[in-house]
């Protein structure tokens, strides 16, 4: 089997305008849904409580609404999960009240309704510890862009470096844009999973850079242009880059399928991450490195001075 | 050209080895187990208590399938759950209250597995179902607490120097302030504190004749590392009420302190006796009839405070004096107990300091009453208020009142687990039922097992001979990590799961990179053993760069991820290193072992290499 039998090199970066066009158009997207719509953030970040119970047969919604606002906590979630017998409570966290009395509390008006239903889950989280998670998660992200640029900027060169992590800042965004669009829940895990993509898709631009690089050190190409050395480095790397994020693609669909509602959010993330992931490498990448002006003499710098001799 | 020296199979051999061995007990499962462990000194875990134990589970017809020490701790198997909590109260009853009998759950491959330490991996709460806590110490309240103690113990050491003194006032956060009346006076307090009360700064003014004292810079700091250790000693003790086997007590922080106890089934009660932080306070009861009469009537007089009281008619007010005479700091024990006319009784033994504080208290205040004050997050309420009979030396104190056994049961087992520091909040809690931890295990190992068959079916369809390599190098990086895991005893949780999965996709990366290298070198005109070789040196470059940057990614979650995106953290780093070793190392040692020895080799087998017609 050989699924790309591609016969001459495809001149991706003369579909630099193209893609830099769509590229801005969803960029823009998502940063108009993530203003507009906002993220769905999970009480790990907003501080309140999250229950999660179930009950022997299919639970009224409406009546389990209707015990918990007898509380007068403030606007309270309830809502299936998965099943029609599991169900998610939401509660915002209030002063006075620590959780371990709100959440007993809650149990025992469901009790009072059905003797049957069962805690399995609570999670309370104070309003301090949310506002911290968020400064975590911001330096984190900078810190991973940081670490990334300086190591590709010493290993390949700083133009390469700054249009890989715009390319992957540019995935990021867009998968936070569509848990801001489609207001799916935005947790720390999926917080894991988008620091997982931003490491795994400069992985790819990586690949491609590599080649970049061995090209312009083969003296085949010496009289190419810089677009046509790119447009050889892509082609060539193309039926990798299927093969490995299809593989990736599979693990993460068999969580997205398999893996339950605890690891739900997580794998939709890295599921739009990866695709975008292709995208951005191979098309976005690359295009703003030839934009920036690479040259065959940025590279050829850090070889080795008796390999030079020879050519 | 393709061979390795003998060591390099060696090195492979080697970490094959070892691999298997620490992956083996996570195959084994877990046997019930009843864990018997002791706090105090004069309670052992030694050979004897083994015996007795034995023959007691003996006697009631229980035959445990095996006992074993470890540590400080007694632990005995049982073949099903049902004989495990049947044996838990037998062994409960024969022990007594001075051991602490948990249920646990035990690693049941064999015995000398146990010996080479290797032990299943350690599962997160979120797998095996329990209670996380986060707690915060109110360091204000600390030292609040402090200046309160001073105050005291200054009102102590002028009274028994007889020094007359006006006020004690708190001028600041941390400064006092008495009021004495003449220079003599002030000049003999500052003399005597000084030599008494060493952690203070003193200052005095001679034309008000005020004595200031504040705490030494040093001295605050010392209180909140203080309170932080003593609170988590109070939660140790506190915890082993709970019976739980292997609980996770840890600063986090300044101020904070992780509580972690697996398998807790009664999370409510759990919740209860952690969320409590009861102090307990001794203060004289006011009950001069007009005063009481001025309080009830809305007026509470200067340095009085009016508090319920609980008692069988119900909640009744009381009048109290504001001076905290005694703290829980005092107590050394506390147990339940009856009283001479049957009732349920609270008996507290203090410590010195504290029994020369009651024994002037009673002998001071006879025919007069006192309170026991239990403040529990900033509310007070009056356990009981007993008419002081007679002086009470020796420092034993037996409470009794408006209790019944149960009642008493609760406060003396708060009053035992020693007072709190400080009074803590809980800011971050997770419950997780033990159902759903199984349900979570389950569906985090089908979606690595379906991934991982996904692969490796369209691994072996595609690249054929090669793929095949690639397929058990990635296995081989499976076994790799769940023996580091397993070795490092590092908690497995669900997002830990999900990064062997994700592990698992990336690390075929380096595979796949290999292999396309290869099929390139062949499609070149390259002869078989010279491209396996440029193959491999090729792709070894990317794949270092490739691994670095997904290693700076993963680093930095460890960093400043907490909770689950640490568990994340831990698995994916170790992962990336473990792919590392497998796909580069093992996958090559294969491929040399198959093909390297072949001189003449024409072919290789590694899918379809499509060659363009026109070249």
């Amino acid at each position: 089997m050989e699924f790309f039998r591609i016969k001459r090199d495809i001149p991706f970066m003369s579909y630099g305008k193209l893609t830099t066009a769509i590229s801005l158009v969803t960029f823009i997207l998502a940063v108009f849904f993530l203003f507009s719509k906002g993220l769905n953030l999970s009480v790990e970040f907003t501080g309140g409580t999250v229950m999660e119970v179930q009950y022997q047969q299919p639970a009224n919604l409406a009546d389990i609404r209707h015990r918990v606002e007898t509380l007068k906590v403030g606007e309270v979630q309830v809502q299936s999960l998965g099943t029609s017998r599991d169900v998610l409570i939401r509660l915002p966290s209030k002063e006075g009240t620590s959780s371990a009395k709100l959440s007993e509390q809650v149990m025992g008006l469901l009790k009072a309704g059905d003797a049957g239903v069962q805690l399995r889950k609570v999670e309370f989280v104070g309003p301090s510890v949310g506002e911290e998670l968020v400064s975590h998660g911001l330096t984190a992200i900078l810190l991973v862009c940081l670490g990334i640029v300086i190591y590709l900027a010493l290993r390949f060169e700083w133009r390469l470096a700054v249009s890989a992590i715009i390319a992957n800042m540019h995935d990021v965004v867009i998968i936070i844009g569509c848990f801001a669009l489609f207001q799916w829940e935005f947790s720390l895990t999926v917080l894991a999973g988008v620091l997982a993509v931003l490491g795994y898709s400069v992985n790819e631009s990586v690949v491609v850079f590599d080649r970049i690089r061995e090209n312009f050190r083969k003296p085949g190409m010496r009289g190419r242009s810089t677009a046509e050395v790119i447009d050889n480095a892509i082609t060539s790397t193309i039926s990798r880059t299927m093969i490995t994020h299809g593989s990736t693609e599979t693990v993460v669909l068999a969580m997205l399928l398999f893996g339950g509602p605890a690891l739900h959010g997580f794998a939709m993330a890295l599921t739009i991450g990866i695709v975008f992931g292709i995208y951005s490498s191979v098309l976005v990448a690359s295009p703003l490195a030839l934009a920036l002006g690479v040259k065959r003499e940025h590279m050829i710098k850090i070889v080795k001075p008796k390999e030079e001799a020879v050519v | 050209m393709n061979r390795f020296p003998i060591w390099k199979y060696l090195v492979i051999a080697v970490v094959l080895i070892v691999s298997t061995i620490y992956t083996l007990p996570n195959f084994f499962g877990e046997t019930p187990a009843v864990q018997i462990s002791s706090t105090r000194q004069s309670a052992t875990v030694d050979t004897a208590l083994m015996a007795r134990v034995e023959t007691v589970l003996q006697q009631q017809g229980i035959k445990p399938a095996g006992l074993f020490l470890d540590g400080n701790s007694l632990k005995v198997r049982f073949n099903d759950p049902d004989t495990q909590i049947k044996a838990r109260d037998i062994i409960q009853q024969a022990l007594g209250d001075t051991y602490i009998i948990a249920l646990n759950l035990l690693a049941a491959s064999p015995e000398w597995l146990s010996k080479l330490h290797a032990n299943p991996m350690f599962l997160g709460l979120d797998l095996r179902g329990g209670v996380h806590f986060l707690l915060e110490v109110d360091m204000q309240a600390a030292v609040d607490k402090t200046m309160e103690r001073y105050a005291g113990d200054i009102r102590r050491e002028l009274k028994t120097a007889k020094i007359r003194y006006g006020a004690i006032k708190r001028t600041g956060n941390t400064a006092l302030e008495v009021q004495l009346r003449d220079q003599e006076t002030l000049n003999a307090a500052a003399d005597k504190l000084a030599r008494s009360l060493p952690s203070l700064t003193f200052s005095s003014d001679d034309q008000l004749f005020r004595l200031s004292l504040a705490l030494k810079p040093e001295e605050i700091t010392r209180i909140q590392s203080d309170a932080v250790s003593q609170n988590i000693t109070t939660l140790h003790n506190r915890v082993n009420e709970l019976g739980v086997a292997e609980p996770v007590i840890q600063q986090a922080g300044p101020s904070r302190i992780v509580v972690q106890l697996p398998g807790v089934q009664d999370t409510a009660k759990a919740k209860d006796i952690l969320g409590r932080t009861a102090t307990l306070q001794v203060r004289m009861v006011e009950d001069d009839p007009s005063r009481v009469a001025e309080a009830m009537a809305g007026n509470v007089p200067t340095g009085y405070e009016l508090l319920d009281e609980a008692s069988s008619q119900g909640i009744q007010k009381i009048l109290l004096k504001k001076d905290v005479e005694l703290t829980g700091d005092n107590i050394n024990s506390a147990q339940p107990g009856f009283d001479q006319n049957g009732g349920a009784s609270v008996d507290i033994g203090l410590d010195s300091t504290g029994a020369e504080i009651f024994r002037s208290l009673t002998a001071e205040n006879i025919g007069k009453r006192m309170a026991m004050v239990l403040v529990e997050k900033n509310k007070s309420e009056v356990v009981t208020a007993p008419v002081i009979r007679s002086e009470i030396g020796g420092g034993r104190v037996q409470i009794s009142g408006s209790m019944n056994p149960a009642e008493a049961n609760d406060v003396a087992l708060l009053l035992r687990a020693g007072s709190l520091a400080a009074p803590m909040n809980i800011i971050e809690e997770r419950t997780i039922g033990p159902s759903l931890g199984k349900e979570n295990i389950e569906k985090g190992f089908s979606a690595t097992l379906w991934g991982f068959a996904a692969i490796a079916v369209f691994m072996v369809l595609y690249y054929r001979v090669f793929g095949l390599i690639s397929v058990a190098s990635l296995g081989v990086n499976l076994f790799m990590l769940i023996a580091l895991l397993s070795m490092l005893q590092a908690t497995l949780t669900l997002p830990g799961i999900a990064a062997i999965a994700l592990t698992l996709g990336m690390a075929i990366d380096a595979n796949v990179l290999i292999n396309e290298r290869i099929r390139e070198e062949l499609r070149n005109g390259v002869p078989p053993q010279s491209a396996i070789q440029a193959g491999y040196a090729h792709a070894w470059a990317t794949i270092l760069d490739s691994n670095v940057t997904t290693l700076i990614a993963g680093i930095a979650l460890l960093v400043f991820g907490s909770g689950p995106v640490r568990g994340f953290a831990v698995v994916h780093c170790l992962g990336i290193l473990t792919s590392m070793f497998s796909a580069v190392l093992v996958s090559r040692g294969i491929v040399n072992l198959w093909y390297g020895r072949r001189r003449r080799l024409t072919a290789v087998s590694i899918g379809q290499v499509w060659k363009p017609e026109t070249k």
